[in-house]
Protein backbone atom coordinates (compact mmCIF):
# COMPACT_ATOMS: atom_id res chain seq x y z
CA UNK A 1 0.00 0.00 0.00
CA UNK A 2 1.28 3.44 -0.77
CA UNK A 3 1.44 4.60 2.82
CA UNK A 4 3.79 7.38 1.77
CA UNK A 5 1.17 9.24 -0.23
CA UNK A 6 -1.99 8.29 1.65
CA UNK A 7 -2.65 9.45 5.21
CA UNK A 8 -3.91 6.74 7.47
CA UNK A 9 -7.28 7.39 9.09
CA UNK A 10 -6.90 4.33 11.23
CA UNK A 11 -3.81 2.56 12.48
CA UNK A 12 -4.24 -0.35 14.82
CA UNK A 13 -1.13 -1.64 16.55
CA UNK A 14 -0.82 -4.89 18.49
CA UNK A 15 -4.51 -5.13 19.28
CA UNK A 16 -5.34 -8.06 21.55
CA UNK A 17 -8.74 -9.14 22.84
CA UNK A 18 -9.41 -11.96 25.24
CA UNK A 19 -12.64 -13.58 26.31
CA UNK A 20 -11.54 -14.82 29.70
CA UNK A 21 -8.49 -17.00 29.04
CA UNK A 22 -9.22 -17.44 25.36
CA UNK A 23 -7.44 -14.93 23.19
CA UNK A 24 -9.74 -14.08 20.30
CA UNK A 25 -7.45 -11.57 18.66
CA UNK A 26 -3.66 -11.60 18.87
CA UNK A 27 -1.43 -8.64 18.02
CA UNK A 28 -3.47 -7.46 15.07
CA UNK A 29 -1.87 -4.69 13.03
CA UNK A 30 -3.99 -3.04 10.37
CA UNK A 31 -4.35 0.37 8.86
CA UNK A 32 -6.90 2.14 6.69
CA UNK A 33 -5.82 4.95 4.38
CA UNK A 34 -7.93 7.99 3.73
CA UNK A 35 -10.58 7.40 1.07
CA UNK A 36 -9.74 3.70 0.85
CA UNK A 37 -11.76 0.56 1.21
CA UNK A 38 -9.85 -1.95 3.29
CA UNK A 39 -11.31 -5.37 3.78
CA UNK A 40 -10.69 -8.03 6.37
CA UNK A 41 -11.67 -11.50 5.19
CA UNK A 42 -11.45 -14.79 6.95
CA UNK A 43 -13.47 -17.79 8.08
CA UNK A 44 -16.11 -17.90 10.81
CA UNK A 45 -14.64 -17.40 14.27
CA UNK A 46 -11.42 -15.85 13.01
CA UNK A 47 -12.00 -12.78 15.17
CA UNK A 48 -13.23 -10.34 12.53
CA UNK A 49 -16.23 -9.05 14.46
CA UNK A 50 -14.17 -9.06 17.65
CA UNK A 51 -11.62 -6.81 15.99
CA UNK A 52 -14.22 -4.27 14.86
CA UNK A 53 -15.87 -4.26 18.28
CA UNK A 54 -12.53 -3.65 19.97
CA UNK A 55 -11.60 -0.80 17.62
CA UNK A 56 -14.99 0.80 18.29
CA UNK A 57 -14.68 0.34 22.04
CA UNK A 58 -17.64 -2.00 22.44
CA UNK A 59 -15.18 -4.61 23.74
CA UNK A 60 -12.24 -4.07 26.05
CA UNK A 61 -8.82 -4.58 24.46
CA UNK A 62 -5.09 -4.15 24.82
CA UNK A 63 -3.01 -2.37 22.22
CA UNK A 64 -3.17 0.90 20.41
CA UNK A 65 -5.85 2.40 18.24
CA UNK A 66 -4.66 5.48 16.43
CA UNK A 67 -7.66 7.12 14.85
CA UNK A 68 -7.53 10.36 12.90
CA UNK A 69 -4.24 11.43 14.43
CA UNK A 70 -4.79 10.70 18.11
CA UNK A 71 -4.20 7.56 20.08
CA UNK A 72 -6.70 5.75 22.25
CA UNK A 73 -5.50 3.12 24.69
CA UNK A 74 -8.90 1.64 25.29
CA UNK A 75 -11.42 3.35 23.01
CA UNK A 76 -14.79 4.40 24.40
CA UNK A 77 -17.77 4.07 22.08
CA UNK A 78 -19.30 7.51 22.56
CA UNK A 79 -15.95 9.24 22.11
CA UNK A 80 -15.16 7.29 18.98
CA UNK A 81 -18.55 8.21 17.51
CA UNK A 82 -17.95 11.84 18.40
CA UNK A 83 -14.57 11.69 16.68
CA UNK A 84 -16.04 10.32 13.46
CA UNK A 85 -15.89 6.54 13.64
CA UNK A 86 -19.00 4.53 12.98
CA UNK A 87 -19.77 0.84 13.11
CA UNK A 88 -22.58 -0.92 11.29
CA UNK A 89 -22.77 -4.13 13.31
CA UNK A 90 -23.55 -7.55 11.94
CA UNK A 91 -26.96 -7.56 13.64
CA UNK A 92 -27.81 -4.05 12.35
CA UNK A 93 -29.17 -3.07 15.80
CA UNK A 94 -31.93 -0.90 14.34
CA UNK A 95 -34.63 0.75 16.41
CA UNK A 96 -37.38 -1.57 15.21
CA UNK A 97 -40.37 0.21 16.72
CA UNK A 98 -39.35 3.59 15.33
CA UNK A 99 -39.83 4.96 11.83
CA UNK A 100 -37.11 4.86 9.20
CA UNK A 101 -36.79 8.62 9.44
CA UNK A 102 -36.41 8.57 13.24
CA UNK A 103 -33.73 5.89 12.91
CA UNK A 104 -31.84 8.12 10.50
CA UNK A 105 -32.20 11.24 12.65
CA UNK A 106 -30.78 9.36 15.62
CA UNK A 107 -27.72 8.58 13.54
CA UNK A 108 -26.96 12.29 13.76
CA UNK A 109 -27.42 12.39 17.56
CA UNK A 110 -23.76 12.87 18.45
CA UNK A 111 -23.36 15.64 15.86
CA UNK A 112 -26.55 17.31 17.10
CA UNK A 113 -25.21 17.15 20.66
CA UNK A 114 -22.02 18.86 19.60
CA UNK A 115 -24.07 21.69 18.11
CA UNK A 116 -23.93 20.65 14.46
CA UNK A 117 -27.59 20.86 13.46
CA UNK A 118 -27.32 20.01 9.77
CA UNK A 119 -29.12 16.66 9.90
CA UNK A 120 -31.87 17.70 7.44
CA UNK A 121 -29.26 18.21 4.74
CA UNK A 122 -27.38 15.01 5.60
CA UNK A 123 -30.67 13.14 5.40
CA UNK A 124 -31.24 14.38 1.87
CA UNK A 125 -27.80 13.05 0.94
CA UNK A 126 -28.60 9.68 2.49
CA UNK A 127 -31.94 9.55 0.66
CA UNK A 128 -29.98 10.37 -2.47
CA UNK A 129 -27.86 7.24 -1.98
CA UNK A 130 -30.80 5.11 -0.81
CA UNK A 131 -33.95 6.29 -2.64
CA UNK A 132 -35.68 3.20 -1.23
CA UNK A 133 -35.40 4.55 2.30
CA UNK A 134 -37.10 7.76 1.25
CA UNK A 135 -40.06 5.76 -0.06
CA UNK A 136 -40.28 3.95 3.28
CA UNK A 137 -39.49 6.84 5.58
CA UNK A 138 -42.67 6.66 7.65
CA UNK A 139 -42.59 2.88 7.92
CA UNK A 140 -41.36 1.21 11.11
CA UNK A 141 -37.81 -0.11 10.80
CA UNK A 142 -38.92 -3.52 12.08
CA UNK A 143 -41.18 -4.00 9.04
CA UNK A 144 -38.44 -3.56 6.44
CA UNK A 145 -36.99 -6.37 4.34
CA UNK A 146 -33.47 -7.64 4.98
CA UNK A 147 -31.87 -5.55 2.24
CA UNK A 148 -33.73 -2.44 3.30
CA UNK A 149 -32.64 -2.99 6.90
CA UNK A 150 -29.02 -3.15 5.81
CA UNK A 151 -29.52 0.03 3.79
CA UNK A 152 -31.07 1.71 6.81
CA UNK A 153 -28.21 0.59 9.06
CA UNK A 154 -25.66 2.02 6.63
CA UNK A 155 -27.74 5.16 6.09
CA UNK A 156 -28.07 5.68 9.82
CA UNK A 157 -24.31 5.41 10.23
CA UNK A 158 -23.78 7.88 7.37
CA UNK A 159 -25.97 10.42 9.20
CA UNK A 160 -23.02 10.88 11.57
CA UNK A 161 -20.86 11.93 8.58
CA UNK A 162 -18.17 9.46 9.62
CA UNK A 163 -14.53 9.74 8.63
CA UNK A 164 -14.30 5.98 8.94
CA UNK A 165 -17.20 3.63 8.37
CA UNK A 166 -16.79 0.07 9.61
CA UNK A 167 -19.13 -2.48 8.05
CA UNK A 168 -19.50 -5.89 9.65
CA UNK A 169 -20.74 -8.49 7.16
CA UNK A 170 -23.03 -6.16 5.22
CA UNK A 171 -23.98 -8.96 2.81
CA UNK A 172 -24.97 -11.42 5.54
CA UNK A 173 -28.32 -13.08 4.86
CA UNK A 174 -29.09 -11.06 1.75
CA UNK A 175 -30.15 -12.28 -1.67
CA UNK A 176 -27.39 -12.18 -4.35
CA UNK A 177 -28.93 -9.26 -6.23
CA UNK A 178 -29.17 -7.21 -3.06
CA UNK A 179 -25.58 -8.11 -2.16
CA UNK A 180 -24.49 -6.70 -5.50
CA UNK A 181 -26.45 -3.54 -4.77
CA UNK A 182 -24.85 -3.19 -1.33
CA UNK A 183 -21.35 -3.52 -2.80
CA UNK A 184 -22.20 -1.01 -5.50
CA UNK A 185 -23.15 1.39 -2.71
CA UNK A 186 -19.92 0.69 -0.81
CA UNK A 187 -17.94 1.66 -3.90
CA UNK A 188 -20.13 4.74 -4.27
CA UNK A 189 -19.36 5.76 -0.68
CA UNK A 190 -15.63 5.66 -1.40
CA UNK A 191 -16.25 7.93 -4.38
CA UNK A 192 -17.83 10.35 -1.89
CA UNK A 193 -14.71 10.28 0.24
CA UNK A 194 -15.67 7.94 3.10
CA UNK A 195 -12.93 5.58 4.27
CA UNK A 196 -14.27 2.10 4.83
CA UNK A 197 -13.15 -0.90 6.83
CA UNK A 198 -15.12 -3.85 5.53
CA UNK A 199 -15.36 -7.21 7.23
CA UNK A 200 -16.72 -9.91 4.97
CA UNK A 201 -17.13 -13.61 4.52
CA UNK A 202 -18.04 -13.03 0.91
CA UNK A 203 -14.36 -12.77 0.01
CA UNK A 204 -14.88 -12.61 -3.73
CA UNK A 205 -17.07 -9.51 -3.62
CA UNK A 206 -15.00 -7.90 -0.88
CA UNK A 207 -11.69 -8.31 -2.74
CA UNK A 208 -13.29 -6.95 -5.88
CA UNK A 209 -14.35 -3.70 -4.27
CA UNK A 210 -11.45 -3.16 -1.84
CA UNK A 211 -8.09 -1.43 -2.30
CA UNK A 212 -6.23 -3.37 0.35
CA UNK A 213 -7.00 -6.58 2.18
CA UNK A 214 -6.09 -8.54 5.26
CA UNK A 215 -6.75 -12.22 5.84
CA UNK A 216 -7.53 -13.00 9.45
CA UNK A 217 -7.19 -16.60 10.66
CA UNK A 218 -7.64 -17.81 14.23
CA UNK A 219 -7.17 -14.36 15.67
CA UNK A 220 -4.08 -13.38 13.73
CA UNK A 221 -3.40 -11.54 10.51
CA UNK A 222 -2.21 -14.33 8.22
CA UNK A 223 -1.77 -12.39 4.99
CA UNK A 224 -2.11 -8.88 3.69
CA UNK A 225 -1.64 -7.02 0.47
CA UNK A 226 -3.37 -5.02 -2.23
CA UNK A 227 -6.78 -6.56 -2.83
CA UNK A 228 -6.26 -7.48 -6.48
CA UNK A 229 -2.98 -9.25 -5.64
CA UNK A 230 -4.59 -11.23 -2.84
CA UNK A 231 -7.42 -12.17 -5.17
CA UNK A 232 -4.80 -13.83 -7.40
CA UNK A 233 -2.85 -15.42 -4.56
CA UNK A 234 -3.13 -19.22 -4.81
CA UNK A 235 -3.47 -19.64 -1.04
CA UNK A 236 -6.38 -17.20 -0.91
CA UNK A 237 -7.96 -18.75 -3.98
CA UNK A 238 -7.80 -22.17 -2.43
CA UNK A 239 -9.07 -21.19 0.99
CA UNK A 240 -11.64 -18.50 0.20
CA UNK A 241 -12.35 -18.28 -3.49
CA UNK A 242 -11.59 -21.81 -4.61
CA UNK A 243 -14.95 -23.46 -4.20
CA UNK A 244 -16.80 -20.85 -6.20
CA UNK A 245 -14.06 -20.94 -8.84
CA UNK A 246 -14.24 -24.70 -9.30
CA UNK A 247 -17.97 -24.51 -9.34
CA UNK A 248 -17.86 -21.98 -12.12
CA UNK A 249 -15.31 -24.02 -13.99
CA UNK A 250 -17.65 -26.99 -13.85
CA UNK A 251 -20.50 -24.87 -15.07
CA UNK A 252 -18.36 -23.72 -17.95
CA UNK A 253 -17.77 -27.37 -18.83
CA UNK A 254 -14.01 -27.63 -18.26
CA UNK B 1 -74.96 5.70 48.02
CA UNK B 2 -76.64 8.34 45.95
CA UNK B 3 -75.47 10.19 42.88
CA UNK B 4 -74.05 13.05 44.93
CA UNK B 5 -71.67 10.79 46.85
CA UNK B 6 -70.77 8.86 43.74
CA UNK B 7 -69.80 12.10 42.02
CA UNK B 8 -67.67 13.22 44.96
CA UNK B 9 -65.93 9.85 45.10
CA UNK B 10 -65.43 9.82 41.35
CA UNK B 11 -63.89 13.26 41.49
CA UNK B 12 -61.58 12.20 44.33
CA UNK B 13 -60.62 9.10 42.43
CA UNK B 14 -59.80 10.95 39.25
CA UNK B 15 -57.77 13.57 41.14
CA UNK B 16 -55.64 10.96 42.89
CA UNK B 17 -55.69 8.77 39.83
CA UNK B 18 -54.13 11.46 37.64
CA UNK B 19 -51.26 11.74 40.08
CA UNK B 20 -50.84 7.95 40.14
CA UNK B 21 -50.89 8.12 36.35
CA UNK B 22 -47.97 10.54 36.31
CA UNK B 23 -46.02 8.28 38.64
CA UNK B 24 -46.92 5.21 36.56
CA UNK B 25 -45.56 6.94 33.46
CA UNK B 26 -42.32 7.79 35.28
CA UNK B 27 -41.94 4.18 36.44
CA UNK B 28 -42.51 2.79 32.94
CA UNK B 29 -40.04 5.31 31.52
CA UNK B 30 -37.31 4.53 34.04
CA UNK B 31 -37.75 0.79 33.57
CA UNK B 32 -37.79 0.99 29.78
CA UNK B 33 -34.60 3.04 29.55
CA UNK B 34 -32.53 1.76 32.48
CA UNK B 35 -34.26 -1.53 33.53
CA UNK B 36 -34.46 -0.09 37.06
CA UNK B 37 -37.70 -0.65 39.00
CA UNK B 38 -37.65 2.74 40.60
CA UNK B 39 -39.04 2.19 44.08
CA UNK B 40 -37.74 5.55 45.37
CA UNK B 41 -40.12 7.29 42.91
CA UNK B 42 -42.52 7.83 45.82
CA UNK B 43 -39.80 9.44 47.92
CA UNK B 44 -39.49 12.19 45.35
CA UNK B 45 -43.21 12.83 45.86
CA UNK B 46 -42.72 13.13 49.63
CA UNK B 47 -39.53 15.17 49.29
CA UNK B 48 -41.30 17.56 46.91
CA UNK B 49 -44.33 18.00 49.15
CA UNK B 50 -42.35 18.36 52.37
CA UNK B 51 -39.69 20.66 50.93
CA UNK B 52 -42.53 22.95 49.86
CA UNK B 53 -44.15 22.64 53.30
CA UNK B 54 -40.89 23.56 55.07
CA UNK B 55 -40.48 26.61 52.92
CA UNK B 56 -44.02 27.66 53.70
CA UNK B 57 -43.08 27.49 57.38
CA UNK B 58 -40.15 29.76 56.61
CA UNK B 59 -37.38 27.16 57.04
CA UNK B 60 -34.53 26.34 54.70
CA UNK B 61 -35.44 22.76 53.74
CA UNK B 62 -33.02 20.00 54.74
CA UNK B 63 -33.08 18.56 51.23
CA UNK B 64 -30.66 21.31 50.16
CA UNK B 65 -27.99 19.66 52.34
CA UNK B 66 -28.59 16.36 50.62
CA UNK B 67 -28.20 18.15 47.29
CA UNK B 68 -24.88 19.63 48.40
CA UNK B 69 -23.56 16.30 49.73
CA UNK B 70 -24.65 14.37 46.64
CA UNK B 71 -23.14 17.14 44.52
CA UNK B 72 -19.78 16.80 46.25
CA UNK B 73 -19.80 13.03 45.73
CA UNK B 74 -20.66 13.39 42.03
CA UNK B 75 -17.97 16.05 41.57
CA UNK B 76 -15.34 13.78 43.08
CA UNK B 77 -16.37 10.72 41.04
CA UNK B 78 -16.84 12.53 37.73
CA UNK B 79 -13.75 14.65 38.37
CA UNK B 80 -11.54 11.61 38.84
CA UNK B 81 -13.06 9.96 35.76
CA UNK B 82 -12.45 13.10 33.68
CA UNK B 83 -8.85 13.40 34.90
CA UNK B 84 -8.17 9.75 34.09
CA UNK B 85 -9.54 10.25 30.60
CA UNK B 86 -7.38 13.36 30.26
CA UNK B 87 -10.38 15.63 29.78
CA UNK B 88 -9.30 18.45 32.07
CA UNK B 89 -11.60 20.92 30.33
CA UNK B 90 -14.67 19.04 31.56
CA UNK B 91 -13.76 19.70 35.21
CA UNK B 92 -15.22 23.20 35.14
CA UNK B 93 -18.59 22.01 33.88
CA UNK B 94 -18.67 19.15 36.39
CA UNK B 95 -17.93 21.41 39.36
CA UNK B 96 -20.28 24.09 38.08
CA UNK B 97 -23.31 21.82 37.95
CA UNK B 98 -22.63 19.63 40.95
CA UNK B 99 -20.80 21.90 43.39
CA UNK B 100 -21.35 25.57 42.64
CA UNK B 101 -25.03 25.26 41.74
CA UNK B 102 -26.12 23.67 45.06
CA UNK B 103 -24.01 26.10 47.10
CA UNK B 104 -25.36 29.09 45.17
CA UNK B 105 -28.86 27.78 45.69
CA UNK B 106 -28.21 27.48 49.43
CA UNK B 107 -26.97 31.08 49.47
CA UNK B 108 -30.06 32.36 47.66
CA UNK B 109 -32.43 30.35 49.86
CA UNK B 110 -30.82 31.55 53.10
CA UNK B 111 -31.05 35.14 51.94
CA UNK B 112 -34.71 35.01 50.91
CA UNK B 113 -37.66 35.27 53.30
CA UNK B 114 -38.89 31.84 52.23
CA UNK B 115 -42.17 31.88 54.14
CA UNK B 116 -43.31 35.10 52.51
CA UNK B 117 -42.58 34.13 48.92
CA UNK B 118 -45.47 33.70 46.52
CA UNK B 119 -46.55 30.06 46.07
CA UNK B 120 -45.30 29.74 42.45
CA UNK B 121 -41.83 30.88 43.57
CA UNK B 122 -41.84 28.37 46.42
CA UNK B 123 -42.82 25.63 43.98
CA UNK B 124 -40.01 26.72 41.66
CA UNK B 125 -37.50 26.64 44.53
CA UNK B 126 -38.74 23.14 45.47
CA UNK B 127 -38.14 21.96 41.91
CA UNK B 128 -34.68 23.56 41.86
CA UNK B 129 -33.70 21.74 45.05
CA UNK B 130 -35.19 18.29 44.65
CA UNK B 131 -35.19 17.56 40.90
CA UNK B 132 -31.36 17.58 40.48
CA UNK B 133 -31.26 14.82 43.10
CA UNK B 134 -32.68 12.50 40.40
CA UNK B 135 -29.73 12.58 37.98
CA UNK B 136 -27.27 12.68 40.90
CA UNK B 137 -28.89 9.58 42.31
CA UNK B 138 -28.49 7.84 38.96
CA UNK B 139 -24.82 8.81 38.85
CA UNK B 140 -24.08 7.65 42.40
CA UNK B 141 -26.33 4.63 42.81
CA UNK B 142 -27.17 3.12 39.43
CA UNK B 143 -24.48 4.14 36.94
CA UNK B 144 -21.75 2.00 38.53
CA UNK B 145 -23.98 -1.09 38.23
CA UNK B 146 -25.81 -0.16 35.03
CA UNK B 147 -25.05 -3.52 33.42
CA UNK B 148 -26.22 -5.56 36.41
CA UNK B 149 -29.23 -7.91 36.18
CA UNK B 150 -32.70 -6.50 36.88
CA UNK B 151 -32.88 -8.27 40.23
CA UNK B 152 -29.74 -6.55 41.54
CA UNK B 153 -31.02 -3.19 40.31
CA UNK B 154 -34.27 -3.91 42.18
CA UNK B 155 -32.44 -4.75 45.40
CA UNK B 156 -30.42 -1.54 45.11
CA UNK B 157 -33.69 0.34 44.51
CA UNK B 158 -35.07 -1.03 47.78
CA UNK B 159 -31.91 0.09 49.57
CA UNK B 160 -32.12 3.56 48.02
CA UNK B 161 -35.77 3.77 49.06
CA UNK B 162 -35.02 2.84 52.67
CA UNK B 163 -32.14 5.32 52.79
CA UNK B 164 -34.29 8.11 51.39
CA UNK B 165 -37.10 7.43 53.88
CA UNK B 166 -34.57 7.61 56.71
CA UNK B 167 -33.12 10.85 55.41
CA UNK B 168 -36.68 12.16 55.04
CA UNK B 169 -37.30 11.55 58.72
CA UNK B 170 -34.07 13.40 59.49
CA UNK B 171 -34.93 16.38 57.28
CA UNK B 172 -38.63 16.79 57.91
CA UNK B 173 -39.30 15.12 61.27
CA UNK B 174 -42.08 12.67 62.01
CA UNK B 175 -44.83 15.26 61.67
CA UNK B 176 -47.11 15.40 58.67
CA UNK B 177 -47.72 18.53 56.64
CA UNK B 178 -50.40 19.76 54.37
CA UNK B 179 -49.80 22.76 52.14
CA UNK B 180 -52.53 25.28 51.32
CA UNK B 181 -54.38 24.66 48.03
CA UNK B 182 -53.34 26.42 44.83
CA UNK B 183 -56.85 27.72 44.45
CA UNK B 184 -59.78 28.11 46.84
CA UNK B 185 -62.22 28.34 43.95
CA UNK B 186 -65.25 26.05 43.80
CA UNK B 187 -67.40 25.44 40.80
CA UNK B 188 -70.88 24.03 40.78
CA UNK B 189 -71.53 21.86 37.75
CA UNK B 190 -75.05 20.41 37.98
CA UNK B 191 -75.17 18.36 41.17
CA UNK B 192 -71.41 18.30 41.43
CA UNK B 193 -69.05 20.58 43.34
CA UNK B 194 -65.61 20.77 41.73
CA UNK B 195 -62.77 22.27 43.76
CA UNK B 196 -60.08 24.44 42.24
CA UNK B 197 -57.39 22.03 43.42
CA UNK B 198 -58.98 19.15 41.49
CA UNK B 199 -58.88 21.22 38.33
CA UNK B 200 -55.27 22.16 39.03
CA UNK B 201 -54.25 18.53 39.52
CA UNK B 202 -56.08 17.14 36.50
CA UNK B 203 -55.04 19.95 34.17
CA UNK B 204 -51.39 19.91 35.29
CA UNK B 205 -51.26 16.16 34.82
CA UNK B 206 -52.73 16.47 31.35
CA UNK B 207 -50.30 19.25 30.43
CA UNK B 208 -47.39 17.21 31.74
CA UNK B 209 -48.50 14.09 29.84
CA UNK B 210 -48.86 16.06 26.60
CA UNK B 211 -45.46 17.68 27.19
CA UNK B 212 -43.88 14.26 27.71
CA UNK B 213 -45.56 12.92 24.56
CA UNK B 214 -44.17 15.87 22.58
CA UNK B 215 -40.74 15.41 24.12
CA UNK B 216 -40.61 11.74 23.14
CA UNK B 217 -42.25 12.19 19.75
CA UNK B 218 -40.63 15.35 18.47
CA UNK B 219 -37.26 16.10 20.09
CA UNK B 220 -34.02 14.31 19.32
CA UNK B 221 -33.23 13.78 23.02
CA UNK B 222 -36.67 12.24 23.54
CA UNK B 223 -36.12 9.96 20.56
CA UNK B 224 -32.70 9.07 21.93
CA UNK B 225 -34.31 7.87 25.17
CA UNK B 226 -36.84 5.80 23.22
CA UNK B 227 -34.02 4.39 21.11
CA UNK B 228 -32.11 3.38 24.23
CA UNK B 229 -35.23 1.63 25.52
CA UNK B 230 -35.67 -0.23 22.21
CA UNK B 231 -32.06 -1.18 21.49
CA UNK B 232 -29.30 -0.37 23.94
CA UNK B 233 -26.42 -1.51 21.72
CA UNK B 234 -27.79 0.34 18.72
CA UNK B 235 -28.15 3.50 20.79
CA UNK B 236 -24.57 3.26 22.07
CA UNK B 237 -23.29 2.95 18.52
CA UNK B 238 -25.07 6.23 17.73
CA UNK B 239 -23.13 7.85 20.55
CA UNK B 240 -26.08 7.88 22.96
CA UNK B 241 -24.30 6.84 26.14
CA UNK B 242 -26.27 4.82 28.70
CA UNK B 243 -25.08 7.26 31.38
CA UNK B 244 -26.55 10.25 29.55
CA UNK B 245 -29.82 8.40 28.91
CA UNK B 246 -29.95 7.31 32.55
CA UNK B 247 -29.39 10.79 33.94
CA UNK B 248 -31.95 12.31 31.58
CA UNK B 249 -34.48 9.64 32.54
CA UNK B 250 -33.93 10.15 36.24
CA UNK B 251 -34.21 13.90 35.76
CA UNK B 252 -37.65 13.38 34.20
CA UNK B 253 -38.65 10.88 36.89
CA UNK B 254 -37.62 13.27 39.66
CA UNK B 255 -39.41 16.15 37.95
CA UNK B 256 -42.61 14.11 37.69
CA UNK B 257 -42.26 12.96 41.30
CA UNK B 258 -41.73 16.44 42.72
CA UNK B 259 -44.56 17.95 40.68
CA UNK B 260 -46.85 15.15 41.86
CA UNK B 261 -45.85 15.86 45.43
CA UNK B 262 -46.51 19.56 45.07
CA UNK B 263 -49.91 18.82 43.50
CA UNK B 264 -50.99 16.20 46.05
CA UNK B 265 -49.85 17.93 49.24
CA UNK B 266 -52.91 20.23 49.49
CA UNK B 267 -55.17 17.15 49.15
CA UNK B 268 -53.73 14.80 51.75
CA UNK B 269 -51.35 15.12 54.65
CA UNK B 270 -47.89 13.96 53.65
CA UNK B 271 -45.50 12.34 56.11
CA UNK B 272 -41.86 11.50 55.49
CA UNK B 273 -42.86 7.93 54.61
CA UNK B 274 -46.11 8.58 52.72
CA UNK B 275 -44.35 8.62 49.38
CA UNK B 276 -43.87 4.87 49.27
CA UNK B 277 -47.59 4.10 49.33
CA UNK B 278 -48.34 6.74 46.70
CA UNK B 279 -45.54 5.44 44.51
CA UNK B 280 -46.79 1.88 44.98
CA UNK B 281 -50.19 2.82 43.59
CA UNK B 282 -48.47 4.32 40.57
CA UNK B 283 -46.58 1.03 40.37
CA UNK B 284 -49.83 -0.96 40.24
CA UNK B 285 -50.79 1.21 37.27
CA UNK B 286 -47.40 0.60 35.65
CA UNK B 287 -47.81 -3.16 36.16
CA UNK B 288 -51.24 -3.04 34.51
CA UNK B 289 -49.39 -1.55 31.54
CA UNK B 290 -46.86 -4.38 31.77
CA UNK B 291 -44.09 -1.84 32.58
CA UNK B 292 -44.12 -1.19 28.84
CA UNK B 293 -47.26 0.55 27.61
CA UNK B 294 -47.62 4.21 28.57
CA UNK B 295 -51.34 4.64 27.75
CA UNK B 296 -52.38 1.42 29.52
CA UNK B 297 -50.24 2.34 32.54
CA UNK B 298 -51.91 5.75 32.76
CA UNK B 299 -55.38 4.26 32.37
CA UNK B 300 -54.56 1.61 34.95
CA UNK B 301 -53.40 4.24 37.42
CA UNK B 302 -56.65 6.18 36.93
CA UNK B 303 -58.55 2.97 37.62
CA UNK B 304 -56.50 2.51 40.80
CA UNK B 305 -57.43 6.03 41.92
CA UNK B 306 -61.16 5.52 41.31
CA UNK B 307 -61.15 2.08 42.90
CA UNK B 308 -59.38 3.50 45.94
CA UNK B 309 -61.94 6.30 46.31
CA UNK B 310 -64.93 3.98 46.15
CA UNK B 311 -63.43 1.31 48.36
CA UNK B 312 -62.62 3.94 50.98
CA UNK B 313 -66.38 4.65 51.09
CA UNK B 314 -67.61 1.06 51.21
CA UNK B 315 -64.84 -0.63 53.16
CA UNK B 316 -62.44 2.01 54.31
CA UNK B 317 -60.49 -0.41 56.50
CA UNK B 318 -59.71 -2.53 53.44
CA UNK B 319 -59.02 0.33 51.08
CA UNK B 320 -55.35 -0.48 50.45
CA UNK B 321 -56.02 -4.20 50.40
CA UNK B 322 -58.60 -3.83 47.65
CA UNK B 323 -56.33 -1.59 45.59
CA UNK B 324 -53.34 -3.88 45.80
CA UNK B 325 -55.42 -7.01 45.26
CA UNK B 326 -56.30 -5.55 41.87
CA UNK B 327 -52.84 -6.54 40.75
CA UNK B 328 -53.61 -10.27 41.05
CA UNK B 329 -56.34 -10.56 38.39
CA UNK B 330 -54.32 -8.20 36.20
CA UNK B 331 -51.22 -10.38 36.44
CA UNK B 332 -53.32 -13.50 35.83
CA UNK B 333 -54.90 -11.94 32.77
CA UNK B 334 -51.54 -10.76 31.46
CA UNK B 335 -49.85 -14.11 31.92
CA UNK B 336 -52.73 -15.91 30.18
CA UNK B 337 -52.77 -13.44 27.33
CA UNK B 338 -49.08 -13.04 26.63
CA UNK B 339 -47.29 -15.40 24.33
CA UNK B 340 -43.59 -15.55 24.99
CA UNK B 341 -42.15 -15.07 21.57
CA UNK B 342 -38.44 -15.29 21.15
CA UNK B 343 -37.04 -12.06 19.83
CA UNK B 344 -36.32 -12.17 16.15
CA UNK B 345 -32.72 -11.64 15.22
Amino acid sequence: MSTATVNNVLEVRDLCVSYGKVEALHNANISVGEGQIVTVIGPNGAGKTTMLSAIMGVLGSRGQVNFDGSIEGVPEVERMVARGMNLVPEKRELFGEMSVEDNLVLGAFQRYRMGKRDHAQTMDEVYDIFPRLKERRTQLAGTLSGGERQMLAVGRALMAKPKLLMLDEPSLGLAPLIVREIFRIIAELRRRGVSILLVEQNARAALQVADYAYVLETGEVAMEGPAHKLADDPRVIEAYLGLGGKHQDKLAGH
Amino acid sequence: MDLQIALILGQDGITNGSIYALLALALVLVFAVTRVIFIPQGEFVAYGALTLAMMENGNVPGTIWLLILAGIAVTVLDGIAALRAGQVRRLGAIAGINLIYPLALLGVLSALPLGDLALPLQVLATLLIVVPLGPMMYRLVYQPIAEAPVLILLIVSVAAHVAMVGLGLLFFGAEGYRTPPFSEARFEVGPMMITGQTIWVVLSSLVLIVALALFFGRTLYGKALRATAINRTGARLMGISPALAGKLTFFLAALIGVLSGVLISPITTIYYDTGFLIGLKGFVGAIIGGLASYPIAAAGALLVGVLEAFSSFWASAYKEVIVFTLIIPVLLWRSLKSHHLEEEE
